[in-house]
């Protein structure tokens, strides 16, 4: 058992390099949250007065749709990085190791889950630098990060089931740039439900993007919905447990066509 | 070599077929004596990776066993793990990573930890000449250097039987030498096994103890390189014709090349014919008779001793390059490369 943790271990640090080696890429991903941030903060500073956000600014409402957001799109290219150790040999080499295959598929978990965290606590500070205020204190915040953080395994897991099953960039691209506007602008991230056309409404009520933006939202207000919190959170674990289990399902199956 | 010990790789008629019908392996024998370095050759697509993959663990046959080092590959693939070393075509070094850091996180899946590791990897880096660029990131590697590193992340846990799969395609002449002596140096050490695949003809010659010729997913000859050459009997001679012959052409040619004295196995393929003489001087001339009789213009003849590209076209009753450039085209044909 503690090897596994371990080996789990040494996949994700190698994984983290690639991030904390590589500057430009950390801090692109950090900077495009930001810009969501203060694009969308400005654009929409005015619709708050028709009411229904439950905040007195837009900025307030808007943290969590952006943190939810950033998590959808960082890791939605999981798959990309595993097609690109497949098409090194670097799984490859791994398998042929005795290392656990379930360490294999947990490193990357691991790693997208502590980057998607640490990129959400950096919006949400950079967000409170502009003037946002939490007024769910620091339990409200961390019940947010990990919202991100399950939502971003659902969409890394699914994200690198596609990688393995297809084992081309270009589906990858061509599903990532299909869905991120359409599950953005279907969920709260920018309106306020009440109003919302209902249809969209209705559809949001479906979308595990918008279970993490009001489990989040609702958890650093002043006056959580804890039933909100529970109900949504709960779904986007089980929905993040049947996404990593579907995606061991599929490394099998890639390792069948090796 | 003694023949008490069991094998440490024997692969016994493995049978496997990729999705679209692509039969990759059918009927792959394979015996690999203890401490020995055994080659596999063949053309593109003959079955050696797919068979490489199998004796790793990586993929199962359809049909067929096979043990490495005495474990069953398909019934106790984690001990056979533990006894191999791979080097794959590619072993997908990470970029980002140092040597160093590359070597350390080997060792670690195979438990190696602390003071041993470190030494270990020091040992390695030396030994390969990577110790200068150790705490360099691998992308700033060059092929040669990566090469190496692969060879070193194979033998980091000290295994009994290395599989080497290409270990120089892609490498400029430079480098492939320096590669060939560190083969020479590890089949020296105690113990190893090293099983390779390749498909130059001259590096199996040079490196191999044993090849087995494969073709079309099996074996079609296996011996030394010395008694597969000596098997061909004198010299060979290829002659290429002015122009091509057709079907009656060909059975008018091989009436009258075969009956001739001092000659063996007349090959007429298109535009060329190769004969294995007693003699090769003695034999141009005879033959250059017999083809002006029989009316055929030569274009050029050449005199050789035989080699292993003779021996394949004996064996697989084609030439090495033609299998190769046939084996690539149907590969392409059925979706890519195995």
């Amino acid at each position: 058992m503690s090897t596994a943790v371990s080996q789990t271990w040494y996949m994700t640090q190698r994984q983290l390099m690639v991030f904390t080696r590589q500057p430009a890429y950390a801090i692109i991903t950090l900077i495009q949250p930001v810009i969501w941030l203060f694009l969308f903060g400005n654009l929409f500073k005015k619709v708050v007065e028709l009411g229904g956000f439950g905040t007195t600014t837009y900025l307030d409402y808007l943290v969590p749709g952006v943190v939810v957001m950033s998590a959808l799109s960082s890791n939605m290219w999981a798959g990309m990085g595993t097609l690109e150790e497949i098409q090194r040999g670097t799984l490859n080499r791994f398998l042929t190791t005795p290392v656990s295959r379930a360490a294999l598929m947990n490193g990357n978990v691991v790693n997208n889950g502590l980057i998607t965290a640490f990129q959400s606590v950096v919006i949400v500070l950079l967000a409170l630098a502009g003037g946002a205020d939490y007024p769910g204190g620091v339990g409200g915040i961390a019940i947010l990060v990990l919202a991100a953080v399950l939502l971003g395994t659902v969409f890394g897991a699914l994200s690198n089931a596609l990688g393995m099953l297809v084992q081309e960039r270009e589906s990858i691209i061509g599903i990532n740039t299909f869905l991120l506007l359409p599950l953005t602008f279907l969920s709260s991230a920018f309106m306020a439900p009440s109003q919302m056309p209902s249809w969209m409404r209705h559809i949001a009520d479906f979308n595990p993007l918008n279970w993490a933006m009001v489990a989040g939202r609702s958890a650093i207000s002043e006056h959580p919905d804890w039933g909100d919190v529970l109900s949504r959170g709960g779904a986007l674990l089980a929905l993040a447990v049947a996404a990593v289990w579907l995606s061991i399902r599929t490394f099998r199956s890639y390792q069948r066509s090796v | 070599m003694s023949s008490t010990r069991a094998p440490a790789v024997e692969a016994r008629q493995l049978i496997k077929t990729y999705r679209g019908d692509v039969t990759a392996l059918n009927g792959m024998d394979v015996t690999v004596e203890p401490g020995t370095v055994f080659g596999l050759l063949g053309p593109n697509g003959a079955g050696k990776s797919t068979t490489v993959k199998i004796l790793t663990t990586l993929a199962q046959p359809d049909s067929g066993t096979a043990t490495v080092a005495g474990h069953d590959v398909l019934r106790h693939p984690d001990r056979v793990r533990r006894a191999i070393g791979v080097v794959a075509q590619s072993s997908g070094a990470d970029p980002v990573a140092t040597g160093r850091e590359n070597l350390q996180l080997q060792g670690r899946l195979y438990g190696l930890k602390g003071a041993a590791l470190d030494r270990r990897v020091a040992e390695l880096l030396d030994r390969f000449s990577l110790a200068e660029a150790a705490g360099r990131p691998v992308k700033g590697y060059s092929g040669g250097m990566r090469r190496r590193l692969d060879v070193a992340l194979g033998l980091v846990h000290r295994p009994e039987v290395l599989f080497l799969d290409e270990p120089t395609t892609g490498l400029d002449p430079e480098a492939r030498t320096a590669m060939w002596d560190e083969i020479d140096r590890l089949a020296g050490e105690e113990g190893l096994t090293i099983l390779l695949t390749t498909h130059y003809l001259d590096e199996a010659d040079r490196l191999a103890e044993r090849i087995a010729i494969v073709d079309r997913g099996r074996v079609v000859v296996e011996g030394t390189p010395d008694s597969l050459k000596g098997e061909l009997r004198g010299d060979a001679v290829h002659l290429e014709l002015r122009e091509a012959v057709g079907e009656a052409g060909r059975t008018l040619l091989d009436g009258a090349l075969n009956g001739l004295p001092g000659m063996h196995e007349v090959l007429v393929d298109g535009r060329r014919i190769s004969v294995r003489a007693d003699d090769g001087a003695a034999a141009v001339p005879t033959l250059l008779g017999a083809l002006e009789r029989a009316g055929v213009g030569v274009a050029a003849a050449t005199v050789a001793r035989p080699s292993l590209d003779d021996v394949y076209l004996r064996y697989a009753g084609r030439r090495y390059s033609e299998a190769d450039a046939e084996a690539t085209e149907s590969l392409v044909l059925a979706g890519g490369a195995r």
